[in-house]
């Protein structure tokens, strides 16, 4: 396809990509009142349902992760029907479950400073000043009771002899007061959401469907009242309907294709939320984690996360000269290495934050000066073929012979065992191989104080939503904020919602039910009869190197201007050519990708207006037009002290930012430095 | 299967210590089987308690079955009984004891071994001669002067020998008793030894008595 | 590398299957086991025919969905031996012109859905016949109310990494789901919060387990060595000393 017509050369100012819209403002959080009573006054004016009411009404959950999960039981034990929905065969293979670190909590066990305010504090700064104050600090009040809840379930924390619990300093922070379960602490809370939702299955309040996967959202007479799915099993399309519909269903980082993120992980619940009217927060917001393992090769499916916590030991490095990168690493004698992060930034060195150390990896791979195997890349902006090597050394010769490689052992054995197993190299003697990969995205459905979206009656909780962190994440406040959402927010918010109904009874025959369902079908049916020639992965995976290439750890103007021809050519290419086997009865894998690969493809093009609206750097998001004169990403508060709500405008329409002025009250802004 | 199984090697342990005194002559053993007519005796009358014990083994031999057939055929119904897999490669596991494997197959055997076993001392009771009659001792000497029936004898305990070196094990871990690694090596060991002591001990008389060919006293050969 | 597979295919759950030879070429070392069958199945899709189903989602061994059977093996065992789930398996443990047989797991409980996808729910109705702990949120006590023993909490922590994929069912010659069953009831009962309900947590889980049609454990041991997070043989026996003990102190209850 070498047209003239092709999206990519027609392109010309950013502007007319997007309308503007009104200002919006949430309007839920009581802002009278001082932060740390915020959330004491919103419950105490919530309204309640009495509980012989509460069977009578009903509540449609999709996912069952850590917010899902967790909400779903919250709300289940006080006597609400539930639906709860997910894609996995069983809810407990929700993606929480693979988040290694930690989780956070305001406990101050150590007696070393810690405080709510401390925690909100720290959650604002990580979110480099943008992320909502009043999210943020009743994210740090609640952190305590979800340790306290988590305990009482039964999950098996790390504990001292004396039988207390230990805490560990995470994500560069100066307190100790991550929770933890050996490397696994996103399994464990998961597994104690889905020991209290299944205790819930048994005692009838929540009904269960997994391997359904919802396709759209009912909003009839101005609420959401339902939702379409696909029984994944049957491939039949169902309707469900409630009184509310609350959409836990996770992040979007597989729109770039290889991320950290489960297989299955998709965007189309919210997305198809977002086209019935819910505005999307902050899309262009990911988090790019600087110590995963290396891209092997061109067929990969996924990439692996490993703690950051090796970059307290290991130091960072690549070779000063290109022609050295394909040398066995201890070859190469220490003058001719280049220690990059203590070069440039001498008082933080190795321990930089994540998107700082991310980006300076990229750096060095772009000038050549990667390691590991040489893969062929299309230069996406030449469209020549180029070989790099994408991979810097993280290197523990330096704490070995400091303090033995037992040591080394004790405290990062499983992790080089990891690396072991999926490498095949030893880590103990030779360096480790690491590069960024896509990990969690601060972006998601714009909510309010109540965690509800624009559409009224439709809520978001969990990563899903934009509130809490900013634009970037601090370690282990993932899983918090997953919790604080399901286990403390929704049952507060939602009842107060459910207090005017039940609502009158819907079924099929509303016309919005119908419009839904046969949309819904209209879009299976047309994607299996396109037949085409490519298949569904050769998409994702070419929309995965857009995005990865201009919306991914440096984002510029022209880019994101090409990345966004590229994406509207690779969706016509799509609509016209995806090779779909099989029919719409029964299990079908590769229907199941293309539908979800669809909403990634529009997804990916409001990424890249929001990447190209925001003309500041800040948190996840680097702008290279952006910087200070040494290099380092700058702020414009002046500008764009805001929330971006983005709402669709229709099929082909242009996407209206509305924007959510953000006030700091309570803490100053203040610019990050790290030399 | 675990408080059956284990009633049955005590019984066999027992049993074992009385066929070692089959080394001792023809007037010990008599002796030691005239005993077990007169144990508890006279709180219990004569042969009582030698019937309380027939009774309870012959229970427990019952339910060791009923209870074998139970977890066969969950077994069968859940894994299917035919060819489970069509890879041939892990027939044997991969770890699993050649013990584990055979313990259907091997508790068969020595069911239709225990029913031989007693028709054959129950018959030869039977037969006309005095001496026969009257001394355990000369049946059992006589038998085993028999080379096959010493020969099935041998494939009898060998089988088991391995169906306790894995039931022991078994049955105490039913009953709670493996608590870690250290207690899983030591119930290895005590089923080893125990099934092994039994396998000796039961072969070390007959097999004498194959090898020396000792007259029986008062015998009219 | 070059390899044969002879992969189980079933069009759905009323169909019968059979094995069907494919043929690879140029499979790299470094792939998973899983990143071939993609392979396998981009080839198959541009030939038009239908790919493989099989289960897979986090693909770093931690969300149970993944496992088919590999020469007989539930998810594989490779050069090295080590035991982890399919998708942390990786080519470089198979040689260069290896037939490799795929199955699905087979177990009565565990119904073939298509092709290697079966259906596991029953471990999620073991779990919802008492594998929790009942503390409603918003009941629980400051965490550091009740310290718990390092010991108790580590064990607690060895039995709750199982991660439900149902390889020991799919090892286990008598199809029994007793080490999926003892786990749990291992981790809730190691520790104090797990006290209260610990024995008739244990007496309707089994009873749950042998409703849904698994079989009985023999102490075999495969299960525990199939397992790719090692969940030791002894917590099947710790299930036995808390079914003991649920004999004497619940009356009348059916033991299951």
């Amino acid at each position: 396809m070498t047209t003239t017509t092709r999206e990519s050369q027609r392109l010309t100012t950013p502007e007319s990509l997007w309308l503007e819209g009104n200002d919006i403002h949430d309007t839920k959080a009581p802002l009278d009142a001082p932060i740390d009573k915020m959330w004491e006054q919103r419950k105490f004016s919530a309204k309640l349902v009495n509980p012989a009411n509460r069977r009578k009404m009903s509540i449609i959950m999709v996912g069952t992760g850590l917010a899902g999960g967790a909400g779903a039981a919250s709300l289940g034990e006080m006597g609400y029907n539930v639906l709860n929905f997910c894609y996995q065969d069983s809810p407990r293979r929700a993606h929480s479950i693979a988040a290694q670190g930690g989780i956070n909590a305001a406990k101050n066990y150590r007696n070393d400073g810690d405080s709510t305010y401390r925690l909100f504090y720290d959650t604002v700064k990580g979110g480099d000043y943008r992320a909502r104050e009043t999210n943020a600090y009743r994210l740090a009040q609640v952190s305590a009771n979800i340790i306290d809840q988590c305990v009482a379930q039964g999950v098996p924390f790390a504990r001292e002899y004396g039988g207390l619990l230990d805490n560990r300093s995470f994500g560069g922070v100066q307190v100790s007061r991550t929770f933890y379960a050996r490397g696994q602490t996103g399994q464990q809370l998961l597994i104690g959401a889905y020991q209290a939702l299944e205790r819930q299955v048994a005692a009838g309040t929540v009904k269960m469907y997994a391997r359904h996967e919802m396709q759209d959202v009912i909003v009839a007479d101005g609420r959401a009242r339902g939702i379409v799915v696909r029984n994944m099993v049957t491939g039949a399309i169902e309707t469900y309907y409630a009184d509310v519909v609350i959409l836990a269903t996770g992040g979007y980082g597989n729109v770039f294709y290889l991320s950290t993120n489960a297989m299955g992980s998709n965007v189309t619940a919210a997305w198809r939320a977002h086209k019935r009217g819910a505005y999307f927060g902050n899309p262009c917001y990911t988090q790019i984690h600087p110590t995963c393992i290396p891209v092997a090769g061109d067929y990969q499916s996924k990439l692996t996360l490993m703690s950051e916590s090796l970059r307290n030991d290991g130091r960072i490095w690549v070779p000063k000269r290109v022609e050295d990168c394909a040398k066995d690493p201890r070859q190469i004698p220490e003058e001719d290495r280049d220690y990059y992060l203590e070069r440039i930034y001498p008082a933080f060195g190795n321990l930089v934050p994540r998107d700082i150390a991310s980006r300076q990896a990229k750096y060095m791979c772009d000038e050549g000066r990667g390691v590991g195997p040489a893969i062929e890349e299309t230069d996406r902006t030449t469209g020549e073929t180029v070989v790099r090597r994408r991979g810097v050394y993280l290197d523990f010769t330096d704490v070995m012979q400091r303090l033995g490689r037992k040591a080394v052992e004790a405290k990062y054995g499983n992790l080089f065992d990891m690396y072991a197993q999926i490498t095949g190299e030893d880590p103990y003697a030779t360096p480790m191989r690491i590069y960024p990969a896509v990990h969690y995205t601060m972006g998601g459905l714009w909510v309010d104080y109540d965690l509800e979206t624009s559409i009224p009656g439709l809520f978001c909780a969990g990563e899903a939503n934009f509130s809490d962190q900013g634009a970037n994440r601090l370690g282990a406040s993932a899983l918090m904020q997953g919790l604080a959402d399901g286990y403390f927010v929704m049952p507060t918010t939602i009842p107060n919602y459910l207090a005017g109904a039940p609502f009158e009874p819907i079924d099929d025959s509303h016309p919005a039910a119908q419009e839904a369902i046969a949309a819904v079908k209209e879009r299976t049916q047309k994607l299996l009869s396109i037949k085409g020639s490519r298949s569904v992965d050769s998409f994702h995976k070419e929309l995965g190197h857009i995005m990865w290439e201009y919306c991914g750890m440096e984002r510029t103007e022209p880019g994101l201007i090409t990345a966004i021809g590229q994406i509207r050519d690779l969706k016509a290419e799509f609509w016209q050519n995806v090779n779909i086997t099989g029919e719409g009865v029964g299990l079908n894998q590769t229907l199941e990708r293309a539908l979800r690969v669809v909403d990634f493809i529009e997804l990916g093009e409001l990424m890249c207006i929001d990447a190209l609206q925001r003309r500041e750097s800040c948190g996840g998001h680097f702008r290279a037009e952006s910087r200070t004169e040494d290099g380092e990403a700058l702020r414009h508060d002046d500008q764009f002290l805001y929330v971006s709500a983005w709402e669709a405008a229709g099929q082909d329409g242009k996407p209206i930012l509305h924007r959510e002025p953000l006030a700091y009250n309570n803490i100053e802004l203040k610019t990050r430095s790290y030399k | 299967m675990a408080l059956t199984g284990l009633l049955m090697v005590g019984f066999l342990l027992f049993h074992m210590y009385g066929n070692l005194k089959l080394f001792a002559g023809m007037e010990a053993y008599d002796t030691y089987a005239h005993h077990l007519r007169i144990f508890f005796e006279p709180i219990l009358a004569n042969r009582v308690f030698l019937w309380i014990v027939r009774v309870v083994m012959l229970a427990a031999v019952v339910l060791h079955i009923v209870s074998a057939i139970v977890v066969s055929r969950s077994a069968w119904s859940a894994a299917g009984a035919g060819r489970r897999y069509q890879s041939g490669k892990n027939k044997s596991g991969l770890q699993r004891t050649y013990a584990s494997r055979t313990m259907r197959w091997g508790g068969v055997i020595i069911f239709v071994f225990v029913i031989a076993h007693l028709l054959q001392f129950t018959v030869s009771s039977l037969r006309t001669e005095a001496i026969m009659q009257t001394s355990p001792y000369a049946r059992v000497v006589a038998a085993f002067e028999v080379w096959w029936v010493w020969l099935a004898y041998l494939i009898a305990l060998t089988a088991v020998l391995f169906h306790l070196r894995h039931g022991i094990w078994s049955a105490f871990t039913t009953l709670g008793l493996h608590i870690g690694p250290v207690a899983r090596r030591n119930l290895d060991a005590l089923s080893w030894i125990v099934a092994g002591v039994l396998w000796v001990g039961f072969l070390a008389p007959v097999t004498w008595i194959l090898i020396a060919q000792p007259p029986i006293p008062g015998a009219s050969a | 590398m070059n390899v044969t597979l002879r992969v189980w295919r079933q069009k759905d759950a009323q169909s019968k299957g059979k094995m069907v030879d494919y043929k690879l070429q140029d499979i790299d070392d470094h792939m998973s086991f899983l990143e071939m069958l993609d392979v396998l199945n981009e080839q198959l899709t541009a030939s038009g025919e239908e790919p493989v189903a099989f289960d897979s989602d986090c693909r770093e061994g931690i969300c149970g969905m993944c496992g088919v059977v590999i020469n007989g093996v539930p998810h594989g065992r490779g050069q090295t031996t080590y035991q982890t789930t399919t998708c942390q398996l990786h080519m470089r443990e198979f040689r260069d012109g290896d037939v490799i047989d795929v199955e699905p797991w087979r177990a009565k409980p565990f119904p073939v859905i298509k092709d290697l996808v079966v259906d596991r729910t029953s471990f999620d109705r073991i779990i919802e016949a008492g594998g929790f702990i009942s503390a409603p949120t918003g009941t629980a006590p400051e965490a550091h109310s009740v310290p718990v023993p390092k010991a108790d909490a580590d064990r607690a922590f060895d039995a709750a990494t199982c991660i439900g994929c149902g390889a020991c069912v799919a090892a286990c010659p008598n199809g029994s789901a007793m080490l999926f069953t003892a786990a749990k009831i291992t981790h809730l009962g190691s520790l104090p919060q797990g006290q209260p309900e610990r024995r008739s947590r244990a007496l309707s889980m089994v009873a749950q387990h042998d409703a849904e049609g698994f079989g009985n454990c023999s102490n075999i041991g495969e299960c525990s060595a199939a397992c790719p997070k090692g969940i030791p043989l002894q917590f099947i026996s710790r299930l036995n000393r808390d079914l003991w003990g649920a004999l004497s102190t619940v009356d009348g209850k059916h033991l299951g």
